[in-house]
């Protein structure tokens, strides 16, 4: 009874963690480059050139939510893998394009080629299907 | 040549790279506690294990050899080819970490390999 309501809480914990990792990913790459965007054209020729090209990237509050947005999935991926499988985290945390291509339609009004929408959907089933297999088969139960 | 070398780099240093990270974070333990002064300690405990650094190595290699290839082919090109990572990803974490993969894991990865293919070439 204890080792279900264990693994139970596992899978909770790592999907929390997962959820996190493919929000803050996605999102982290679409503030830097719309940060990056927002500033023109850059120059980096001369070194006066380059300390007002870093002075402009470091003012802009977009690239500085991507930072953030990098770091919170970078911290959330280490923490993950501080008790679930590489190979269950991996795999999973490919959900990131699903959510990369609905940013897109929501956010932007992209079209999405019907290819695209077979992979992600492919994808889905292939994450549905390791999210049935335990997060952790490294430790002895 | 040089193009299958910098695949190789992409593949399985980057996967290398994250095996490696895994590793560490294993061997730091299980986090249990999610404030922020426990965080820092549990990064301070990772930055003395040697995998961690072995992990950042084999990703910065693998990063150069991307930029490497981006600069003579096609992404549309390249990132389908790196797909293959999640099947790197199932071998090294059996051989590396040890991690029991049943037949219904390499199924959701070969799916998921598929997948990840076919949305880079919706892409084009």
């Amino acid at each position: 009874m204890e080792a279900h309501i264990r693994e139970k809480q596992l899978r909770l914990k790592t999907r929390l963690m997962i959820l996190i990792m493919v929000l803050a990913g996605p999102l982290g790459g679409v503030l830097l480059a719309k940060g990056m965007k927002s500033l023109g054209p850059l120059s980096i020729a001369s070194l006066p050139e380059a300390v007002t090209t870093l002075g402009k990237i470091l003012s802009c509050p977009s690239i500085w939510l991507g930072i953030g947005s990098q770091l919170t999935f970078f911290i959330a991926y280490s923490l993950v893998l501080s008790w679930a499988d590489y190979s269950y985290v991996q795999p999973a945390s490919a959900m990131a394009y699903a959510v990369v291509a609905l940013l897109g339609v929501v956010m932007l009004h992209e079209t999405v080629s019907p290819m695209r929408w077979l992979g992600i959907a492919v994808i889905c089933l292939g994450v549905l299907v390791v999210g049935r297999t335990s997060p952790n088969t490294t430790e002895t139960r | 040549m040089l193009r299958f070398v910098c695949f190789f780099l992409i593949v399985v240093a980057g996967t290398s790279g994250e095996l490696c990270i895994s590793r560490a974070m294993k061997e730091a333990g299980e986090v249990h506690d999610f404030r922020p002064g426990a965080l820092l300690q549990v990064a301070g405990r990772v930055m003395r294990i040697k995998w961690i650094w072995f992990g950042l190595a084999l990703m910065t290699v693998a990063f150069f050899a991307l930029l490497g290839i981006l600069s003579v082919e096609n992404v549309s090109f390249v990132v389908p080819v790196t797909a293959l990572s999640y099947v790197a990803g199932g071998v090294g974490g059996t051989m590396f970490l040890g991690e029991r993969l049943n037949r219904a894991r390499w199924a959701g990865i070969l799916l998921v390999c598929a997948g990840v293919a076919l949305v880079i070439l919706g892409k084009r």
